[in-house]
């Protein structure tokens, strides 16, 4: 395959606003205290627009973006993962967990002084990993409250209103639980405008992603792990709504004008699950090939929330606000916020792996993909989950895959010179040389 | 025309001479922490044996793990090309293809024109190479050339770890404690390695014919232990740890 088409290409104009929104998220959760603040921590699953009710100098640490950034460091997350190790907790744990808990047992705050302990921990229950997380953490930190919210509801397709009770029900009970903690007043005026921002952020992301179907993509997915990253921090807040508005209108200009991502595209991929965080370089080596990949599930669908749109193709889900639904209460704020969330296509293949290959085969199809690239990965149960039962399906659906075994935070379990061959030599099947 | 395929192999480096499609010449070197040097060697002793000099050679092309260091190479091609590009020339109606060397197994299903449809690759353990029989042949005190005999006076099956080359060393050890036969033992090593291959094999939905290549092929015990676990037979050709570098060479034959 010869083609060399050149586009033009240039970086992204909002770039460095990215870069400042994540920075000043780990330096406000630093010095909340300083301010007269508080701080809490919990999964980037977790609810966290109901915190908001509790005040605007309420800030969180979001554990897996946190442990994924520790990934990155090396030095410092072998000494993370040494550190957990010698706590006796075992290796093939999951991977963000362990660099959270190094973390906290160094007593070592990434980005410099000592681990910022939180208030109080506001979870979720989306695998065994996540409930057990912060019950170590209590152990290791102790006497901080703890409160977690069960979600395993099963699929959005079974969805029923006995299910979302369930969820619901727990919610109102950790808002009196909040209070009871922190002994502050809940303000649900603040939730409710916590519920807006996250729908409008998380539609917006999912409407940047749909972006990418063109060609060239205008995006490469080594960049959006730092655009998404910002949903996973606080998908809630105005700032992060904001500023995916910001860059879907600069994408969208983008796809206007044929401006790439990457100058040779001629190939087109998708990942899956979170990647080797400490070895993102694979996704320029995959450019010397001038193959681009244009997103993944993860990307798409961690942060994103699709629909159906009236053409059968995937597209944004439509807000609250869009609908033209006016929230009025906590109840109804909660609600919203549970369907919303339990909607997620990540969450969806927790109960199935048929659900996650039609998700996976519909990108292939709508993205016009050429192949995947499948990361099977042994840091993390919960997204690993029958991934080869998405191979067999998308291989069965047309689609060439490539399989590679690493670990998202350990790097340890990562071989990158062989994972450059296995690219090789998938390349080469595909029909395509260096550059 | 002459050409020349060098496959830089993890534990050996061959190299072979052809003139047009015909073998002429060829070489096996030990890689060692110097394999650029080892493979220069390889590639004069492989010309000697063709009775070519060097600049009558039209083109080199390389394959193998440590492709990118090959001497006098104008390109290189993955292991999976070159393995599937030889074999089907030998053996037209074949589609799978197995490789099993010292550090890596893989299997391969390809077109009738050797075109890879898809691959499988064994991961970071050896357990389902060569190197791991070298280990339980140590581990046995028996030499690695007479345990595929051995394996075949074996009366009874009896399953061992094949996940992981070091667990199963342990076990070994544990059976020769147990005063089990070597003979037996012999067999369920290599009963352990061909169920990692077919596993491989079954990841790509292999079909017949089946070609056996790599260095291990000339392990009557494994190949025996692989047939009965693919349920079918297999055929292996000559020299079949050359078959990699005789891919490449075709490739460079093919300009």
């Amino acid at each position: 395959m010869a083609s060399k088409q050149t586009y033009e290409t240039r970086p992204l104009e909002c770039w460095g606003k990215a870069k400042e929104i994540r920075e000043n998220f780990y330096r406000d959760y630093a010095q909340a205290h300083e301010k007269g603040g508080l701080r809490w921590a919990g999964g980037a699953w977790t609810f966290g627009a109901i915190p908001c009710g509790l005040g605007d100098d309420v800030y969180s640490l979001t554990s897996e973006p946190y442990a994924a950034s520790i990934a990155a460091d090396k030095k410092f997350s072998m000494r993370c993962l040494e550190a957990a190790e010698r706590a006796g907790y075992a290796r093939d744990l999951c991977s963000y967990m362990r660099n959270y808990w190094g973390s906290v047992i160094l007593d070592e705050y990434l980005w410099g002084g000592q681990f910022p302990k939180p208030d109080f921990i506001w979870q979720d229950h989306i695998c065994c990993s996540h409930a057990k997380w912060y019950q170590v953490v209590s152990d290791l930190e102790p006497g901080i409250p703890s409160f977690c919210i069960d979600v395993a509801v099963g699929p959005a397709i079974d969805l029923d209103d006995n299910k979302l009770d369930y969820v619901v029900g727990q919610m109102h009970d950790g808002i009196e639980w909040l209070e009871k903690v922190t002994g502050r007043r809940y303000d649900d005026e603040k939730l409710i405008q916590a519920v807006h921002n996250e729908c409008r952020s998380t539609a917006l992301w999912a409407e940047i992603c749909c972006l990418n179907k063109a060609v060239p993509a205008p995006l490469e997915e080594k960049t959006m792990f730092s655009l998404y990253v910002l949903g996973t921090l606080m998908k809630h807040s105005k700032v992060v709504a904001d500023y995916y508005q910001e860059l879907r209108d600069e994408v969208a200009e983008r796809v206007q004008q044929q401006i790439a991502a990457i100058p040779n595209e001629r190939c087109r991929l998708m990942s899956d699950t979170q990647p080797p965080w400490g070895f993102l370089g694979l996704f320029r080596y995959l450019e010397e090939y001038g193959a681009v990949s244009v997103g993944s599930l993860y990307t798409f669908g961690l942060i994103g929330m699709w629909e159906e749109m009236s053409d059968g193709s995937w597209g944004p889900r439509t807000t609250p606000r869009e609908k033209g639904i006016e929230i009025k209460d906590r109840d109804q704020a909660l609600r919203i916020l549970a369907e919303w969330n339990l909607n997620k296509p990540e969450w969806q293949h927790f109960y199935s792996p048929h659900l996650k290959t039609e998700m996976m085969v519909r990108i292939a199809k709508e993205w016009s993909l050429n192949g995947v690239l499948l990361h099977y990965n042994r840091g993390c149960e919960g997204l690993s989950l029958g991934i080869a039962e998405n191979r067999l399906g998308l291989i069965e659906a047309g689609y060439p895959v490539m399989t590679f075994e690493g670990n998202m935070g350990d790097e340890r379990e990562f071989d990158l010179a062989r994972t450059k061959a296995r690219i090789d030599t998938f390349m080469e099947t595909l029909g395509y040389s260096r550059s | 025309m002459i050409t020349a395929g060098i496959d830089m192999g993890s534990k050996t480096i061959k190299v072979v001479i052809l003139r047009d499609t015909e073998i002429v010449g060829k070489s096996i070197a030990l890689a060692g922490f110097e394999n650029r040097e080892a493979a220069e060697t390889a590639y004069a002793a492989a010309l000697d044996d063709a009775g070519v000099g060097m600049d009558d050679v039209e083109r080199v092309v390389a394959t193998g793990a440590g492709r990118g260091n090959a001497p006098y190479a104008e390109r290189d091609i993955s292991e999976v090309a070159s393995d599937a590009r030889a074999a089907i020339s030998l053996y037209p109606t074949a589609r799978t293809v197995i490789d099993v060397g010292a550090e890596e197994g893989r299997a391969i299903r390809c077109t009738e024109k050797g075109k890879v449809l898809d691959f499988a690759l064994n991961e970071k353990c050896a357990a389902g190479a060569g190197a791991f029989t070298e280990a339980m042949s140590r581990a046995l005190e028996v030499e690695i050339e007479a345990l595929g005999q051995m394996s075949l006076a074996s009366t009874q099956a009896i399953p061992m770890n094949a996940q992981c080359a070091v667990f199963a060393e342990s076990e070994v050890v544990s059976l020769l404690h147990a005063k089990v036969a070597k003979q037996d033992i012999a067999r369920a090593v290599h009963d352990a390695i061909a169920s990692r291959i077919v596993s491989l094999a079954r990841k790509i939905g292999f079909e017949p014919e089946v070609v056996l290549i790599g260095g291990v092929a000339h392990n009557i015990g494994f190949v025996d232990s692989l047939q009965r676990a693919l349920e079918c037979d297999v055929v292996i050709p000559d020299d079949p740890e050359y078959i990699g570098a005789y891919g490449a060479a075709l490739a460079a034959a093919e300009g």
